[in-house]
């Protein structure tokens, strides 16, 4: 041993360690962790599953999507937020949606061509979606009333414009405005490159009744909670369906609900995987 | 309670009781370092790797270990990675393509953690707790053992010996990260994580859907990786994952794990010192860029500045419910402000100033507080140049801890402090330059290049969160972020030992009426200036290229 040459000598040293440490912290500690979770946490440790009828129908902690065989939502449940984890709430494939704040311009799908809607249109259908399942308004802010990112094109970039497009309008659609600085608005031609003119987000006067929540993807596609706000909005609804008093789903949505953790950290949640599985109870 | 007053207790719970653990963890991890008693389990390591633990070693022998630990660490890592298939507990994923492997080894060696794969997807059981918790310890012991060898040049006086790296690897993982990293899993455990060696097993949906149960040993993952300031997740989606962080309080644990040790370090860089103020000094630096910080940050997300934040009303997107807007910024600093890069939300659907802030918290090269052991060598590297700027302006020979810094040792702290940000910068220009490298972008315009650049920041920085919308499982990138990564985290290291080698061989220099005071307020103005003013010099046309182009649109 000795007589190696010093740098090979470290160099199995380093192994030596490496292959210690590997087992202590990466085989006892996982394993006494493990031990001792299932021990003392084991509903936990194992996913919090939880049963109906004596069958496992999901964890508390994963947000599942209630819809139809048709993909529709079904009626009587409580809907979860949109989801970016594969085709919705896919736990083997979690994302988010990683679209930024100025994501606000659509590719038009036409002749040979895939369109992709922006993070901004995604908002505005959904909400429009949500404001026709709830019975009420699903308008927002830079949004159309068809339910796109209202979102013009201005030629010339820089100076007086000639030429206005509406470009995630596509042609037939009548434009959300009919001019813009005197010039008019044409709707949006699928297949033509825009890219050059000066992007023109028009706020309008909308105020937003979906709430925030509602009209997003969460973090982990996975978020098991929605807001206070999007159930309560969502109670008239599964109260019809069902044929409950309003006042008894209101109840079960307050018993479903997480207040802030010591009355400060996050945000007050409702799972609404446990609120479904009360009102099939009911 | 209104959620904007909601998010200041959280903060200011989160400060309190760093505030509290400052003097005990410090004073504890003084007694680790500097103790001469070997325990038990040390003596029986210590005979198994063959080396003598009382010996001292000079800061090349320190360098050169530290290198072969973390080349042996990088090969090991990138065969378990090839051979998963054939190794037990793989949960039938298939061996990690080549480029990726060697992305990832090098990632989770230099406590980057950045993640070009999908944990559920890609990762058996056997790969993730015996190979990459594994690099979560030690690279985090590595770290600390680099901060504590820089702050014994310091220290020590007309001497070559610098401490013995098997040593401080060892005690860094045995006696702090170990110990505290178990009290947290099983806290996490208790608040729903889940700990778990099974199979995948599938249930059917209330409406008659399929979910799979994707199991892993994530809590126990979890605490040694956000104390350990390292950032990769079990999962895809990190600390957002509900089986990685299921309550608003896991969410508290975890950011008060990430920044645990980086504030209680300047502690025992006081003790061994011989003088608290001089860490009471350096923890005020940090607290004061933390503060300003978190404070912008928040106010941007709050306030939901862009287009779609507007159109929402709330910059909801890309956020968990339990968390909220609030929580998820003061997350997101804490894991840009050290080099953890755990998410519990997604930083790309930040609003353009606030994922400005995130993107500058790694700029500033993450010293408020930093990773463990890298924020505060980092931090003390600054303050080596301020003594330097504040000597020029007077005309003295500037000191620090009655050490001179003369040309030897200014040499060393510039080049650390050119390492990086040439990595990030030329990193950034190569990839927009080539069609490979543009390719990865999912956004467009400014918001893409913010990107590129938080990509190569993040790097270089060894951080490891991303604007995660980028495409970055390519050869191109894997290969290009993974040298970034490596130098980022080996060149400062070589030049910081080198630092503390040039600073234990001094004669100290006794303190005079020209001395400048590096404990008062004065002194942690001026670093904190020099340290801002430093970074925006250099990545100023970068930022405006990217987020403030995008803010200010």
């Amino acid at each position: 041993m000795d007589r190696l040459p010093s740098w090979l000598r470290r160099h199995l040293a380093a192994l030596r360690a490496l292959l210690v440490l590997t087992v202590i912290t990466g085989v006892i500690y996982p394993l006494v962790a493990t031990g001792v979770a299932q021990a003392l946490f084991n509903d936990k440790a194992n996913g919090s599953l939880v049963e109906k009828d004596g069958k496992t129908v999901g964890s508390a902690l994963i947000g599942q999507s209630f819809t139809d065989a048709d993909g529709d939502p079904a009626g009587g449940y409580f809907q979860s937020r949109p989801s970016a984890a594969g085709d919705g709430y896919d736990p083997t494939s979690t994302s988010a949606s990683n679209l930024g704040p100025e994501d606000v311009v659509d590719t038009l799908a036409g002749a040979g061509q895939e369109g992709r809607q922006s993070l901004l249109t995604q908002v505005c259908a959904r909400s429009k979606a949500v404001g026709e399942r709830e019975g009420v308004s699903g308008a927002r802010p830079y949004c159309t009333p068809d339910g796109v990112g209202a979102v013009l094109k201005v030629f010339p970039a820089v100076g007086t414009p000639t030429r206005a497009v509406s470009v995630n309008q596509a042609c037939p659609a009548t434009p959300f405005i009919a001019t813009w600085q005197g010039v008019r608005v044409e709707c949006g031609r699928p297949g033509e490159d825009y890219s050059a003119g000066r992007t023109v987000p028009v706020r309008g006067t909308a105020t937003a009744v979906v709430p925030p929540d509602a009209v997003t993807a969460s973090g982990s596609g996975l978020d098991p909670h929605i807001s206070v706000a999007y159930a309560e909005l969502q109670a008239p609804r599964v109260a019809r369906e069902r044929g409950l008093p309003l006042e008894r789903v209101r109840t079960l949505i307050q018993e479903n609900t997480t207040g802030r953790a010591l009355g400060f950290m996050g945000e007050p949640a409702v799972n609404v995987l446990e609120l479904n599985l009360a009102l099939d109870r009911n | 309670m209104n959620p904007t007053l909601a998010g200041i207790l959280f903060i200011g719970s989160l400060v309190l009781v760093l505030a509290v653990c400052y003097r005990p963890l410090g004073d504890y991890m003084y007694r680790v370092y500097t103790g001469s008693r070997h325990n038990a389990i040390e003596r029986g390591i210590y005979r198994l790797i063959g080396v003598n633990a009382d010996s001292e070693q000079r800061w090349g022998v320190y360098a050169r270990g530290v290198l072969a630990f973390s080349a042996i660490s990088i090969l090991f890592l990138y065969a378990l990675q090839r051979l998963q298939s054939h190794l037990l507990l793989s949960l039938g994923m298939e061996p990690v393509e080549p480029a990726l492997a060697w992305n990832t080894a090098v990632s989770f060696v230099t406590n980057t953690n950045w993640q070009a794969y999908s944990g559920e997807a890609t990762m058996g059981h056997l790969v993730q707790t015996a190979g990459l918790a594994v690099q979560n310890f030690v690279s985090a012991a590595v770290g600390m053992a680099v901060a504590i060898t820089l702050v014994r040049g310091f220290a020590r006086d007309k001497t070559g010996e610098l401490g013995n790296f098997w040593v401080d690897l060892t005690r860094g993982t045995v006696r702090i990260l170990l110990p505290i990293s178990l009290v947290a899993a099983l806290a996490l455990v208790a608040g729903g994580a889940i700990q778990t060696f099974a199979d995948h097993s599938t249930w059917t949906t209330l409406t008659g859907g399929e979910q799979t149960f994707t199991p892993a040993a994530a809590a126990s993952q979890e605490a040694i990786k956000d104390l350990g300031t390292n950032g990769g997740g079990i999962f895809n989606v990190n600390s957002a994952h509900p089986f990685e962080n299921p309550t608003s309080w896991t969410n508290w644990i975890e950011i008060f794990l990430i920044l645990l040790i980086p504030f209680a370090l300047p502690r025992t860089f006081g003790r061994m010192v011989g003088d608290n103020r001089q860490g009471y000094a350096i923890a005020a630096v940090m607290a004061s860029v933390f503060a300003i910080s978190v404070t912008l940050t928040n106010w941007a997300e709050l306030s939901a500045g862009g287009t779609v934040p507007q159109a929402i009303g709330a910059a909801m997107e890309g956020r968990e419910v339990r968390f909220g807007v609030s929580n998820s910024a003061m997350f997101a600093s804490a894991t840009t402000l050290t080099s953890t890069g755990s998410v519990d939300s997604f930083h790309d659907s930040y609003t353009a100033l606030g994922g400005a802030m995130l993107i500058w918290n790694m700029l500033l090269g993450e010293v408020a507080p930093g990773g463990v052991g890298a924020g505060l060598y980092g931090m003390l590297i600054l303050a080596v140049i301020t003594v330097f700027v504040a000597g020029l302006m007077v005309g003295r020979t500037p000191e620090y801890l009655g050490k001179k810094i003369g040309p030897r040792e200014i040499k060393l702290a510039s080049l650390y402090f050119l390492a990086t940000p040439l990595l990030v910068l030329i990193g950034t220009a190569v990839a927009m330059a080539t069609p490979a490298g543009r390719a990865a972008m999912l956004n467009t315009g400014p918001h893409g290049f913010s990107e590129i650049l938080y990509a190569y920041a993040s790097a270089s920085n060894n951080n490891g969160s991303a604007f995660a919308g980028v495409s970055v499982n390519t050869a191109f990138h894997n290969i290009t972020l993974g040298l970034c990564m490596a130098f980022g985290r080996f060149l400062p290291i070589v030049l910081v030992l080198a630092l503390a080698g040039s600073l234990a061989a001094q004669t100290p220099v006794p303190a005079s009426t020209g001395t400048l005071p590096t404990h008062r307020p004065q002194f942690v103005g001026m670093v904190v200036g020099v340290t801002v003013i430093l970074v925006a010099l250099t990545f100023l046309p970068a930022l405006a290229l990217g987020p403030l182009a995008e803010g200010l649109h």
